[in-house]
């Protein structure tokens, strides 16, 4: 039953929600509480929806209830403002080289999708993933 | 603080252990280190495992145990920090004898991961469970995206990359075939590993670690009193232990492990040594590519350099610094909770004398280096011969 | 004081499958379908892609059309035959993630195909009578035609986006009509996976007599000639239907052919005549009027008439425009891949 988990991250996960400490700049994305310089002081902070891949990997052999998508492509996508997330690579074509498609340092697009469905009566999960441009 | 020893080690055989359960497998280790320490009893003991209750729907292993070993009322608490929990163990029984609260202290690691229970499932648990794991990406994923951060870091061409990395299966497996407790004991070859299947770009079957079952324990107590026990007075000389960040997207550098940096910065301090003076090492290969950055963070050669060590035979048994000579958790197993204490096993073993085929020659000192998730946490313990 | 929209967005997924390549697996010949339909290719929704995530695409282009602030939207209404849950709102998701909510009104819309087109008609009512300043319709859909059938080669993904306001009108509604009776040609009952259609009672006593109705109404209410009209959107089940309901009416092929894009698109069912629509909005010049007649089975047929502002010239290339979209990053599927796409393929239960 993954609701209470899941609703908690929504601002995250569909608007891509973080915040920034106003004395060193850091942008936090999850929000924290506190920043690693130990400043409390936090402003809201929206991440932008661009930037390149930094690393990336194709795992073949997801958890179950991504098997049915597999292999998925994840990568650390540096985003503009050089913050760093991690997001699968989607629209890709199936069964290609990845490789030959999804470099370091490719430019993509961050994209609202269903990251999966909870079984065949659970809740249907919302978050980003990342394209390529 | 008062100096700690090692007196007494025991470990199972490491592997697909149908027939034993998790306490079956903690209670034969810890007999065994009893024994070899020659102790008629206990002051206290520490667990170290990290996913019972993944696997197994069971906590609360301080008790289990404490139980199972026939040690009520003696005090007992379960250990975690991912596949670090073992190193932690170590780390607080060393301390809790070292500050004089106890004399005798049991610290043993197992792990039982053969339970029917998704394995890929359960370790992700060690990762960000919000914004790693959640999305798919399992611990091969995350290596191989360091391992990837680490070729483009250094300009690697990719075939090159591949063969040095494939190398690192090699050793190991190499010294494990003269290991009577290891998962695997059949050497490999380079093409071993290419030929084998991808798990996660680039990394292959070959290049990960197993899901093992399997457990070890060591006794400790203070220097002053070992020898009592024992002529070869084993000293724990230097602890050290850091984290660092729990999601690798956000580490500062995705091709440098600085919790190993770090925790091998405080041990090597508290030791007053330098990385030139350790004379072997057991580290935490749970990828070919872990070894790799962990030797570099140790001081042992300079980055960009560690990818080439194994196959320059300079991490082999007879090399300048012989590193999991125990075959590491690629060839020997890695039962996660289990393996710091392990590590900590072989360096007794070696600096004893008694390593057998894979014994090192005038083995003085030794490092072992435990590690958690993506490189999220890290013990690091210098032992030498008094 | 003009009510019409203010902002538009339309989205189609990457991926496609030929006409052929169903062909060959049901043993039919691809050019009758082609010829007979009008069709060649259809697009086809990612394995992560739904009607929820095809709606945020489309709303998130119109709010860059419209330059509004999503909080000011009032309402969110969209229509589709394929929600993702029977019971549970798409709308939530999306103003979620467009950042629309707490304070708006949300409701989901059915009408087999015509369910976007009043998703439209509502918002710009609630505009119109001045209950919100702005409101948001969306018409998306990844229909499902069931394996076989000649539904199959059309059904496709895809959908858009109206924002309706009163301020910075790029599109004008002139008129609206709605002529709608109880007809079931082509309907889905409770917990089947795909819909059932009476065949060719779907075309005279269905398609033609709604849309024609709707027609011909609307333009006695505008008193306009289909020569007045620089450009007309039909509902486009196949490529046929449309251009024959354009012809009966009296208006051109030129008229049509922005608006006509089921051929490379398929059926994008709520999505169909709004897809069009936002082709259309593409070129339209200011002052054009733009004639649309949707259609949803059971039966219905929705009717605008829109006149074009100058402001559609400062914002069309603000978000991607369906030319771009139909054309680029295409990636074609064989059939087994469709299927694994569509869930068409039963599983082991235990997954």
């Amino acid at each position: 039953m993954l609701t209470p988990r899941v609703y908690k991250e929504i601002p995250q996960r569909y608007r891509l929600e973080a915040n920034k400490c106003k004395k060193c700049g850091k942008v936090l994305f999850p929000p924290r509480l506190v920043c690693p310089c130990g400043s409390e002081e936090l402003e809201f902070y929206r991440l932008p929806s661009k930037g390149k891949i930094a690393t990336y990997t194709v795992v073949r052999t997801p958890p179950q209830n991504f098997s049915y998508q597999k292999p998925i492509v994840i990568a650390v996508v540096e985003l503009e403002d050089g913050t760093r997330i991690m997001a699968q690579v989607t629209d890709l074509p199936p069964n290609a080289n990845y490789h030959e498609y999804v470099k370091v340092g490719a430019p993509v697009e961050l994209v609202f999708r269903k990251l999966f469905s909870e079984g065949e009566a659970g809740i249907h999960v919302y978050g980003y993933k990342c394209r390529l441009l | 603080m008062r100096d700690v020893a090692v007196i007494g080690v025991g470990i199972t055989q490491f592997g697909e252990l149908w027939t034993k359960s998790l306490r079956e497998l903690f209670v034969e280790a810890a007999l065994k280190a009893i024994k070899d320490a020659g102790v008629d009893h206990i002051d206290s003991m520490y667990v170290g495992c990290m996913t019972s209750g993944l696997f197994a729907q069971q906590e609360h292993l301080g008790a289990l145990m404490a139980d199972y070993l026939g040690q009520n009322p003696v005090p007992a608490v379960r250990v975690e920090s991912a596949c670090a929990s073992g190193g932690y163990a170590f780390r607080l029984g060393l301390f809790e004898v070292a500050s004089g609260a106890s004399d005798i202290v049991l610290v043993g690691g197992v792990e039982k991961m053969h339970t029917g229970a998704d394995a890929t499932a359960a370790l992700a648990a060690a990762a960000d469970a919000e914004y790693e794991s959640f999305i798919g990406v399992t611990f091969p994923g995350l290596y191989a995206m360091i391992a990837v951060a680490y070729k483009e870091k250094y300009n690697i061409p990719d075939d090159v990359f591949r063969k040095q990395l494939a190398m690192v299966a090699v050793k190991n497996h190499e010294n494990g075939s003269k290991n009577p407790n290891a998962q695997f004991r059949a050497k490999i070859t380079v093409d071993t590993v290419l030929n084998s299947t991808l798990v996660a770009d680039p990394l292959r079957l070959f290049d990960c670690s197993p899901v093992t079952d399997g457990a070890a324990a060591v006794i400790l107590c203070p220097a002053d009193m070992a020898k009592k026990y024992t002529d070869t007075i084993i000293k724990v000389s230097g602890s050290g232990a850091a984290t660092s960040t729990i999601q690798l997207a956000q580490r500062e550098d995705m091709a440098w492990l600085d919790v190993v940096e770090n925790a091998a910065k405080a041990a090597y301090k508290m030791a007053g040594v330098e990385p030139k003076d350790i004379d072997f090492a057991e580290v935490h290969d749970c990828f070919t590519i872990a070894e790799v950055c962990v030797i570099e963070a140790l001081g042992f050669f300079n980055p960009g350099e560690g990818i080439k060590a194994a196959d320059e035979g300079k991490t082999a048994l007879d090399g300048e610094i012989p590193i999991n000579t125990s075959g590491g958790l690629k060839s020997k197993g890695h039962p996660v909770g289990a393996t710091g204490v392990a590590q900590i096993v072989e360096l007794v073993e070696q600096l004893r004398g008694s390593a057998g085929e894979r014994q090192v020659k005038n083995a003085r000192r030794g490092l072992a280096q435990n590690m958690g998730g993506s490189g999220a946490s890290c013990t690091v313990h210098i032992l030498e011969v008094v | 004081m003009g009510v019409g929209i203010v902002g538009y967005g339309v989205y189609v997924p990457r991926f496609r499958i030929k006409v052929e390549e169903i062909a060959k697996q049901w043993g039919d010949d691809p050019e009758t379908i082609k010829n007979g339909l009008l069709l060649y290719e259809k697009t086809v929704p990612n394995m992560d892609e739904d009607t929820i995530t095809i709606s945020y695409m489309a709303g998130k282009y119109a709010l860059q059309r419209a330059g509004v602030d999503p909080k000011d939207i009032g309402a969110l209404y969209i229509g589709s035959e394929s929600h993702p849950y029977a019971v549970k709102p798409s709308g939530t998701v999306v103003a979620e993630a467009l950042g629309i909510t707490p304070d708006v009104h949300i409701a989901d819309y059915e009408f087999a195909c015509k369910a976007g087109s009043e998703a439209m008609f509502v918002a710009y009512s609630h505009v119109k009578s001045g209950n919100m300043k702005y409101a948001m319709a969306i018409g998306a859909d990844t229909s499902q035609g069931a394996p076989g059938d000649a539904l199959e080669y059309s059904a496709a993904a895809g959908g858009s986006a109206f924002i309706m306001g009163t301020e910075g009108l790029i599109a004008e509604i002139l008129y609206t009509y709605s002529f709608t009776t109880d007809t079931p040609d082509f309907w889905r009952r409770e917990h089947q996976m795909y819909p059932q259609h009476a065949g060719r009672f779907t075309g005279e006593p269905a398609y033609f007599r709604h849309v024609l109705s709707c027609g011909r109404k609307l333009l006695e209410m505008s008193g306009l000639k289909p020569s007045d009209f620089a450009y007309a959107v039909f509902h486009m089940p196949n490529g046929k239907f449309p251009q024959r309901a354009a012809k009966i009416l009296g208006f051109t092929k030129e008229q049509i052919e922005p608006g006509w894009i089921v051929p490379w698109q398929g059926n994008t069912y709520s999505g169909s005549s709004l897809n069009g629509l936002s082709a259309t909005l593409d070129v339209a010049k200011p002052g054009d009027l733009i004639f649309m007649v949707s259609f949803g089975s059971g039966a219905g047929s929705d009717g605008f008439i829109y006149r074009v502002t100058e402001r559609i010239e400062e914002v069309r290339d603000k978000a991607p425009k369906f030319k771009e979209l139909i054309n680029s990053n295409k990636m074609y599927l064989d059939y087994g891949l469709y299927a694994k796409f569509r869930g068409k393929i039963i599983l082991n239960p235990h997954v």
